[in-house]
């Protein structure tokens, strides 16, 4: 029996592995058995299989092997990892974790395999088998070690097993989580064993849950039961799944699994995990709405000053957004090295370049038609085009803005729920942008005198007010936020020429809904949208959810034609 | 005010004057040269994709000229801009046509820029290759499709995402317009009759330019928790892709949990994109930047001189370009002529190497012969191969896929000289002429 | 005011209006003449594809004039008028639709081809009878003309002005281009109607056709422009113009200021929804990006760089706007069209505040030395903006 077959993907068919047997692909060979050497393969797999880890395999020690996983084509890798797993080397999860993380490679010259990172002299090698560093050489010097996704499945599972019994518990919980995603019968008395082992009570749960995920599938009728508990306890959707397959009827009404009333409990369990889902979607929901309305804010938060303080109908304030996120683009391509602190840079660094663009426009275009608002918008219009055509033509392709790690991933609430850190960011921060302009329009000097200027030109003036100038910082003000806007918006949309374009129109929606020259207004107004829009989604589908949205408005503002917070006083009649 | 007005005036008359003179000039050149009309947006939405398609035709002229042009003349490009807006298209089809009186158009990107420019290309019986994967469904006398069919791309794609990823659960995901309507039409037909079940099997389409994901991508986890391994076919469409990737990453979907494929991410477009969340997702296309051939190597080179940037990638309408320029080029030097009827008929099993290794092949119904690839994303923005088909696949016009066009066949060769034949009836319909 | 009959009035007081009159007449002989009588090899010839950009022109004159209308004269600035002129021309577009029977690809005789290959099993109840032009015409009118009585009469009853009269107007085609964009509206989806083959058995490419579709639009930009001078010489019209440079003080005199709102709201709207009827059959294609607000605001800027208020001026922008676009999107400019139009707008606006019709009247003013300072300066108060001079 040549171990390799052992360990072939025949043996373990509830497995998903991307092995092509039909597809004509020459370096996706799969060999082809005979049914009844399958049957006997299976056999021994499944014997052999559940020892795993324990068995010390003869065929090729560590070194030929990890050169052999870095030569060989996807499908022999799948089974030289599995190879390799049963090695039970220390090396073997550093040569996983390279692989996965793309930092293996060959080095061209003497072909030893190498975990390569990447410095800024050129990537530092680290020799996989003495696990001593090399040389630092150029990227050309090396080759790279590609896997495609069925071998980095595989690896996530079998690191995932390698890491169960790891010290820091977050990676315990990561291995626990990796495990319920695909559950693997013959890992079950390693999950067991770090189970009994585990302390942490949150990962322990994690645990179990993986657990109850295999044995809900063994002929045990009492560690069935168990595992229905368990899992109907659980917020997963994994588990749902599970338990509704475990708790369907036949076409006659009775349950498949009638064995031990088994499809009842699971039907039964599906339920109250599915009430529980339903609490979270609604609570997710929320979130969602509160997100979107967080976007709508930022995006329509400086238009509030422009048009909603000054009057202006400006038509360029999608740009000043753009401008904002190509500030952010500039700021990570000035320095490559500081991406985690990038976004924190670029977000003076965009108020700056709008503020200043934004006085630009008020000296030279803006200035000239106060009292004129509907020619702002013509003006403003062509300096809009004239922007994005200027951005186009240094390129005209969407620019990559990178995502800091710290505002990647999620934070999990639970198997139900988890909120994506950077919309919990753009939250934060556009509630942190609307605060602070409260506060520098009700509370500072500039801000008196920006109202002032605004209410009452000529007064203002007479009471020693330089109106141009306040003016001109009043635009540059509003341009400036827009820029910010630009730099969390880079994290979550296109950065390119027509991003300006996307976020114009429910802009200007939100500042009318809200009530022009209200800022309370414009966050009750974009808030509102957005959950209304999100609770749509799931039932009307974006594009009908958008549309009544719209006709929300329509209506609503022939109730309260002034928007939301209407100013009172005699200045808004005519 | 009244001398800022004389100004403008003086600067008007004189940009009109220059104008005069520029069309003057042009007159002047037209007598030795056969011109090139180039139909791409350079401005407006669809600027991002086209531009690039502009750069690469004006490429492949300035090479031939270097070459000694066609026919002992020197080509010279037409180039106009439709502005993203489709009844533009129109306008400058008929424009190139019969006041620059090009001998061919590279043009379009969107279907219903094609769908607009049709009538006007038939009517004036001018000759269009169309460089862009579509929806098929259509073979006109006067397009030659050098982009991918439907059965080129899609149901490559998830012939190897059942057969190596053993994908069981499906969402389509689209843009609301008629490509991803077809395409997902015929996935869904094919995938059934793959004994997929219909409860398998989730669509959806959102509106151009989506930007907030966060209901779907919840609902793909959701459904993609089945238990049975879930694959999302992607037909979104251009700037809608970068939120939905991000979301997709930042809810903690990766290519193992459930693979995206996608059908309108190339390169290109990855050039966009902060990849490292997106490593290992896929797209089918009939190209790669990173493909190993020689002619793939000297086209990139040539590329990266002609643009002067070493960092621009090539893609696969890059390719279908190329590769139509090519053919037209081939099919005017044996036809003698640069005469549209002649030129068609010359067309027709006409080969020119593909850049990816093997031969390209234009077949009776205007569509291609060309291999399929599957290719991973990497961190470097590039695609890693992982599948492609042996040997070319041939470009249907008509799915079988679709009740209403499984009949139809396309061959503009006697004696059936017709883009939609139907083999039922026998009968020919919607022709112009 | 004399009591000649208007027409008459047009072709002898006013000098912009007798050339208007000159120019559309001999647009409509010279260009049928130089199309189809003089050879096409001759340097006098007119393209078709002439004709049909002149075509184009002319119908965006009419959307330009419907706007002007409203907001020249009432004040009310609309940036949603796109809507209107789009859903005539879909009304348009769906009997071209019908007419191409089972000349479609798949020969279906009475689905069109997006139908089928969409799995339509049967014509929706919206598309029965387009296929007889009586009724398609009367939809022209119908479609756009009920979407403004429904939207009018709601904003002006509760009496929802200014900027927020016009973010409500683009919402509303901004709804609007978003449902079109829905495949299963059954309107085409975003490919639009497209592929059409005859008008009344007439081949649409044929250049007769093009020809008789030209002059159709000659014609109704001439009777719309007389049309619009005839109610802003009327009594009607000076309300109109009294609420929009004081709203509230007309309503305090008596009058019933929506219901003048709404008239003429409604009746730009037509005129709008004509403009799109007759445009669809010359470009070949309607489609929902002409609900696009964009488009909107940019027939705003036709009239306004044209000059508002002055109806002629409206047609003269329109005119001059796509003139200018059509010779800066080809050839050399290609590239850069974008900055000359962009830098057009803000010159304009600035140095032209009451547009190109601005520097006419200057020469012409000068010329007869005539006294019309006075109604200049008399600037409506903010929020209305300038231009508001009267012919």
């Amino acid at each position: 029996m040549p171990q390799d077959a052992i360990f072939s993907k025949e043996i373990k068919p509830h497995k998903t592995r991307a092995v092509s047997d039909g597809l004509p692909c020459s370096s996706l060979r799969a060999r082809k058995l005979g049914a009844e050497k399958m049957k006997i393969l299976i056999k021994i797999g499944l014997l052999m299989g559940l020892g795993l880890l324990f068995i010390k395999a003869h065929a090729g020690d560590f070194a030929t092997l990890s050169h052999s996983l870095a030569k060989s084509d996807y499908s022999q890798k799948n089974r030289i990892i599995d190879e390799l797993a049963a090695l039970d080397d220390d090396r073997t999860l550093v040569i996983f974790k390279a692989l996965i993380e793309g930092n293996l490679y060959l080095r061209k010259s003497d072909q030893t395999v190498v975990v390569g990172r990447d410095s800024r002299e050129g990537v530092e090698l680290t020799d996989v088998l003495t696990g001593q560093p090399l040389e630092v050489v150029g990227i050309r010097a090396l080759e790279k070690v590609r896997i495609n996704n069925s071998v980095r499945g595989k690896l996530r599972t079998v690191i995932a097993s390698l890491q169960l019994s790891a010290k820091n518990s977050d990676i315990r919980r990561q291995s626990a989580r990796d495990l319920i995603k695909s559950p693997q019968p013959e890992l079950r008395n390693l999950i067991a064993t770090a189970y009994e082992k585990e302390e942490s009570s949150s990962v322990k749960s994690e645990m179990a849950m993986a657990l109850a995920m295999v044995d809900i599938e063994s002929e045990d009728v009492k560690l069935r039961r168990e595992a229905i508990d368990i899992l109907a306890s659980s917020y997963s959707s994994e588990a749902l799944g599970i338990l509704e397959r475990f708790g369907e009827k036949d076409g006659a009404g009775n349950y498949k699994e009638a064995e031990g009333n088994i499809g009842k409990l699971a039907a039964e369990g599906a339920e109250r995990v599915r009430h529980r889902m339903e609490v979270m979607r609604f609570i997710e929901n929320l979130f969602f709405g509160i997100s979107l309305g967080s976007v709508l804010l930022l995006a329509a938060i400086g238009l509030a000053i422009t048009f909603g303080v000054m009057g202006v109908i400006n038509m360029a304030h999608g740009e000043m957004i753009m401008l904002g996120a190509y500030t952010t683009f500039a700021v990570q391509q000035l320095f490559p090295n500081w991406i985690e602190a990038s976004i924190i840079i670029a977000i003076p660094m965009a108020f700056l370049v709008s503020g200043c663009v934004g006085i630009l426009i008020e000296r030279t275009v803006i200035r000239h038609l106060y009292g004129r608002p509907l020619e702002t918008l013509l003006a403003t219009f062509g300096i809009s085009l004239f922007l994005q055509q200027l951005v186009r033509t240094y390129n005209s392709n969407n620019v990559p803005v990178i995502t800091p790690d710290w505002m990647s991933g999620f934070y999990q609430v639970n198997g139900a729920l988890s909120l994506t850190y950077n919309r919990l960011y753009i939250i934060l921060f556009s509630l942190m942008v609307l605060g602070l302009l409260a506060i520098l329009l009700r509370k500072t000097l500039l801000g008196l005198q920006m109202r002032a200027a605004t209410q009452n030109r000529a007064m203002a003036n007479s009471m020693g007010i330089k109106s141009s100038w306040v003016d001109a910082l009043t635009f540059g003000l509003g341009s400036g936020i827009a820029g910010m806007a630009g730099v969390a918006l880079s994290q979550i949309t296109n950065v390119g020429p027509n991003m300006g374009q996307g976020f114009i129109i429910d802009s200007f929606m939100v500042v009318v809904f809200g009530g022009v020259g209200n800022l309370l207004g414009t966050f009750f107004a974009a808030m509102g949208l957005g959950i209304v829009n999100k609770f749509l989604e799931p039932y009307a589908g974006a594009v009908l959810g958008k549309i009544f949205v719209l006709i929300f408005i329509i209506l609503f503002i022939q109730w309260r034609p002034r928007g939301l917070f209407a100013l009172k006083g005699r200045f808004v009649t005519d | 005010m009244s001398s800022n007005v004389k100004k403008l005036v003086k600067k008007t008359s004189l940009a009109i004057g220059a104008t005069a003179l520029a069309t003057g000039v042009a007159l002047a050149q037209a007598a030795e040269t056969i011109k090139v009309g180039v139909l791409h947006s350079l401005s407006g939405t669809m600027a991002i994709s086209e531009t690039t398609l502009k750069d690469t035709v004006l490429m492949m002229i300035d090479e031939q000229n270097k070459a000694g042009g066609v026919l002992g003349k020197k080509l010279e490009a037409v180039v106009v801009d439709p502005a993203s807006n489709w009844p533009l298209f129109a306008e400058k089809a008929k424009q190139l046509l019969s006041k620059d009186k090009v001998s061919v158009i590279f043009g379009c990107w969107t279907s219903v820029s094609r769908k607009s420019v049709l009538p006007v290309i038939e009517a004036e019986n001018g000759l269009l290759f169309y460089p862009v994967q579509y929806e098929g469904e259509e073979s006109s006398k006067n397009v030659f499709y050098t982009g991918a069919a439907p059965n080129q791309q899609a149901i490559p794609a998830v012939d190897y995402l059942m057969a190596s990823e053993g994908v069981k659960r499906w969402v389509l995901e689209g843009t609301d317009y008629v490509y991803p309507r077809t395409t997902n039409k015929i996935l869904e037909a094919y995938l059934i009759s793959k004994g997929v079940k219909k409860e398998d099997i989730s669509i959806n389409y959102t509106p151009f330019g989506h930007s907030d994901w966060q209901t779907r991508v919840a609902e793909i986890k959701k459904f993609g928790s089945a238990g049975k391994k879930t694959a999302v076919v992607s037909t979104i469409n251009g700037d809608a892709n970068v939120p939905f990737y991000k979301e997709l990453a930042n809810a903690g979907i990766t290519a193992e949990d459930i693979p995206v494929v996608a059908f309108s991410v190339g390169e290109e477009e990855l050039s966009g994109f902060d990849t490292k969340p997106l490593v290992g997702h896929l797209a089918a296309w009939n190209y790669f930047m990173s493909a190993e051939a020689a002619e793939n190597d000297a086209f990139i080179e040539q590329w990266h001189k002609f643009i002067k940037d070493k960092k621009r990638p090539t893609n696969d309408p890059m390719e279908a370009t190329y590769i139509g320029f090519k053919m037209w080029v081939k099919a005017v030097e044996k036809a003698g002529t640069t005469n549209v009827d002649a030129v068609r008929t010359a067309m027709y099993g006409i080969t020119v190497p593909n850049l990816t290794g093997g031969i390209a092949v234009m077949n009776t119904n205007h569509h291609l012969t060309k291999p399929v690839l599957i290719g991973e994303i990497q961190e470097d923005g590039q695609f890693e191969i992982v599948w492609q088909t042996p040997g070319g696949v041939i470009g249907d016009a008509w799915t079988d896929f679709l009740p209403e066009s499984a009949n139809l066949v396309a061959d503009w060769t006697p004696p059936i000289s017709c883009g939609n034949f139907n083999i039922k009836t026998g009968k020919c319909s919607g022709q112009n002429y | 005011m004399t009591h000649k009959p208007l027409i008459q009035q047009l072709l002898t007081n006013d000098t912009a209006s007798r050339w208007l009159f000159v120019a559309l007449l001999a647009l409509g002989i010279g260009v049928p003449f130089l199309n189809l009588v003089v050879p096409p090899d001759s340097v006098f010839h007119v393209p078709t594809y002439m004709v049909t950009l002149l075509g184009k022109y002319l119908c965006f004159a009419i959307l330009a004039l419907a706007l002007d209308l409203i907001w020249g004269y009432c004040g009310i600035l609309s940036l949603g008028h796109g809507a209107f002129f789009a859903l005539g021309g879909y009304a348009m577009g769906m009997y071209l639709m019908r007419q191409i029977g089972d000349r479609g690809v798949y020969g279906n005789p009475v689905l069109p081809d997006f139908m089928v290959f969409l799995n339509w099993q049967e014509l929706p109840w919206y598309w029965l009878g387009f296929d007889n032009f009586g009724l398609a015409l009367l939809m022209v009118f119908l479609a756009p003309g009920l979407l403004a009585f429904l939207f009018g009469w709601l904003a002006f009853r509760s009496r929802v002005t200014g900027v927020y009269l016009s973010i409500i107007t683009q919402a509303l085609t901004y709804a609007l281009m978003l449902a079109f964009f829905r495949n299963d509206m059954g309107f085409g989806g975003n490919n639009g109607l497209t592929d059409f083959k005859d008008i009344l058995g007439f081949n649409l490419q044929a250049d007769s056709t093009r020809i008789v579709l030209f002059l159709a639009t000659v014609i109704v930009l001439a009777l719309a422009y007389v049309l619009c001078q005839y109610i802003t010489r009327s009594k009607a019209g000076r309300v109109l113009i009294s609420i929009r440079d004081a709203e509230s003080r007309t309503r305090f005199i008596g009058y019933r200021v929506e219901h003048y709102k709404l008239f003429v709201f409604i009746l730009s709207a037509l005129i709008a929804g004509v403009a799109g009827a007759l445009y669809v059959p010359q470009i070949g294609i309607i489609n929902p990006s002409e609900f696009n607000p964009l488009n909107s605001i940019e027939i705003v800027i036709w009239v306004a760089i044209g000059g508002r208020g002055t109806l002629y001026g409206a047609v003269i922008g329109a005119v001059l706007v796509n003139y200018a676009k059509t010779t800066f999107t080809s050839g050399i400019f290609a590239e850069y069209w974008l900055f000359i139009l962009g830098a057009l707008f803000v010159i304009t606006t600035i140095y032209l505040p009451r547009g190109v019709v601005g520097i006419m009247d200057g020469y012409l003013s000068r010329r007869k030395s005539r006294q019309d300072k006075s109604m200049a300066a008399a600037s409506p108060q903010a929020g209305v903006a300038t231009g508001g001079k009267q012919p």
